[in-house]
């Protein structure tokens, strides 16, 4: 657990990059020839007006888009979009969604054993030990028998992270967790994203909070039409923008 | 109808108007009409014989019905798949099974198919050791009949379970193949539990169907409660009694069925989502 500053990122090994990639969706290129590459421990924010593309381009990363042109690579190996690699890719990078989807007909705690319960075959009470671990770091130790629907969204959100934690994975990606939550959940939401950030989870979040951004990112893409516009560390991209679609959507 | 607080069937009225009283009504009858047949030989004595059918009743429908899900449940996988020949086999079932009536499902199945499947056995050479002397009159009525109901059920299943599966959000299979679960088992572990907890009406229904329609086995000359109740009427020209009877005891097994139903319904229903 060594707290990161934004300021110096550390020069790990990329976990995850994507090369050229391309999306559309009929007539609309959602996607337009996007790279990124995401070092071990680092948090990228990609940022950008809404129907810029950025999920789209977040769920390239995993395969939940296939993308039509370009590459991914997961620790410097190229991934092809057959089934068992994509199964292999995505049970070591979490993804967190904007409406959590938690399953509904499992308790909390098996919403989170149920990855390593199915994949990594674990006998069900060492699964449910993982689930309660992951539970206390989320902060959700008392909801582990609650059923998602009895939580509110902050809560099932957490819980959504947990799950996303349970295969171990080497990268997270974060799909505007908290774009359905009132302020108030917000807060306790991203906390547990900052700890993760913090002990050095390597992560790659889409956001409208700037301000979280900002104070957690080690670099931010800003992207605009499909393209990146802009990208750097938060001090430059946010605090310094240099291309005028950065600056207008910063400077509201 | 939708009351003017915007909620579905009887919604903020007295309890005198909510109260069963269709219920109370038919055990009125019920009552009445046992206390009857209670009291009169003649009645004992056809609910003997009808009784004597109850057994092939429940097991056409114990049987057919799990294997009419089974088949219902391949389908309906073929229905969504990405496949374009599967969708197409799976689909011209469908469509077949669900616009030949099941009557005439029957005497297909009886009559023509399983003669030819025992001759196909015997011309492809499989009918070796046990079956080598099989022919089609060594299947028995019963088990034509199963098959059957079982081909024309698995139509219906087949688009109760495909509604249910794609009626689920598309955030649950995309977070169970997020979590690398393999389209198998995030079907096993995600998608099916949550379909079948909410077409359980559905299938609920679609069971009491399945109990009715087993009465058309009688046309086959297969021994369940109608055909006891046809046969003894004949012989005795008691009809009136003979299928007020036999009504009563259809009646009587599909409100148990819907009271069953209704209660795993009301297990299942707060985590249906």
């Amino acid at each position: 657990m060594q707290p990161e500053t934004p300021a110096h990122p550390p020069a790990g090994s990329p976990v995850l990059e994507a090369r050229g990639i391309v999306k559309r969706f009929g007539a609309v290129t959602a996607v337009d020839g996007i790279s990124i590459e995401v070092r071990a421990g680092t948090v990228t924010a990609i940022l950008g007006p809404s129907g810029s593309g950025k999920s789209t381009l977040l769920r390239c990363l995993n395969f939940l888009e296939i993308p039509d042109k370009g590459e991914v690579l997961f620790e410097g190996a190229p991934v092809r979009a057959r089934d068992r690699d994509l199964d292999g890719l995505r049970s070591r990078v979490g993804m967190v969604f904007q409406q959590f989807n938690l399953f509904p007909h499992l308790l909390v705690w098996e919403n989170v054993a149920l990855a390593p319960r199915v994949i990594r075959k674990l006998p069900r009470h060492e699964a449910r030990d993982l689930a309660l671990g992951l539970l206390a770091r989320v902060g959700l130790s008392d909801k582990a028998e609650a059923h998602p629907q009895e939580l509110s969204g902050g809560q099932q959100q957490r819980a959504a992270i947990a799950r996303a934690l349970a295969m171990q994975p080497a990268a997270l990606l974060f799909d505007e967790p908290t774009s359905a939550l009132d302020p108030e959940l917000t807060g306790e939401v991203l906390a547990v994203m900052r700890t993760l950030a913090e002990e050095g989870m390597t992560m790659v979040v889409v956001t409208h909070e700037v301000a979280f951004a900002r104070a957690v990112a080690h670099e931010v893409v800003f992207m605009d039409a499909g393209q990146v516009v802009e990208r750097g560390p938060p001090s430059q991209v946010i605090d310094h923008p240099s291309n005028e679609r950065t600056i207008r959507f910063f400077c509201r | 109808m939708i009351g003017p607080d915007g909620k579905l069937s009887p919604g903020n009225v007295g309890r005198l108007s909510r109260a069963p009283w269709w219920l109370l009504a038919l055990a009125l009858g019920g009552t009445i009409f046992a206390w009857r047949a209670a009291t009169s030989q003649v009645y004992a004595e056809i609910l003997v014989r009808i009784l004597s059918g109850l057994g092939v009743t429940l097991a056409v429908t114990a049987i057919a019905f799990p294997l009419a899900i089974a088949l219902g449940l391949a389908t309906a996988l073929g229905l969504v798949s990405p496949s374009p020949v599967r969708r197409n086999i799976a689909t011209l079932y469908v469509q077949v099974a669900r616009g030949v009536p099941i009557l005439v499902q029957i005497f297909i199945v009886a009559f023509v198919l399983v003669p030819l499947g025992v001759d196909a056995l015997h011309w492809t050479g499989g009918g070796s050791g046990a079956l080598s002397g099989l022919r089609a009159s060594d299947v028995p009525m019963g088990a034509r009949v199963v098959a059957a109901l079982v081909c024309a059920y698995g139509a219906f299943e087949a688009e109760t379970v495909r509604g249910g599966l794609t009626s689920l959000a598309r955030g649950q299979a995309e977070a169970a193949r997020a979590l690398g679960l393999s389209q198998r088992q995030a079907l096993r572990h995600v998608l099916l539990p949550q379909t079948f907890r909410r077409i359980l009406p559905t299938l609920g229904n679609d069971l009491i169907s399945l109990l009715k329609d087993s009465s058309l086995v009688s046309v086959l000359g297969v021994r369940d409660i109608t055909q006891e109740a046809r046969l003894y009427a004949s012989s005795t020209f008691r009809y009136t009694e003979s299928l007020t009877l036999l009504a009563l005891l259809y009646l009587a097994l599909t409100l148990l069925l819907a009271l069953g139903v209704k209660s795993l319904e009301h297990r299942y229903r707060r985590h249906a989502a």
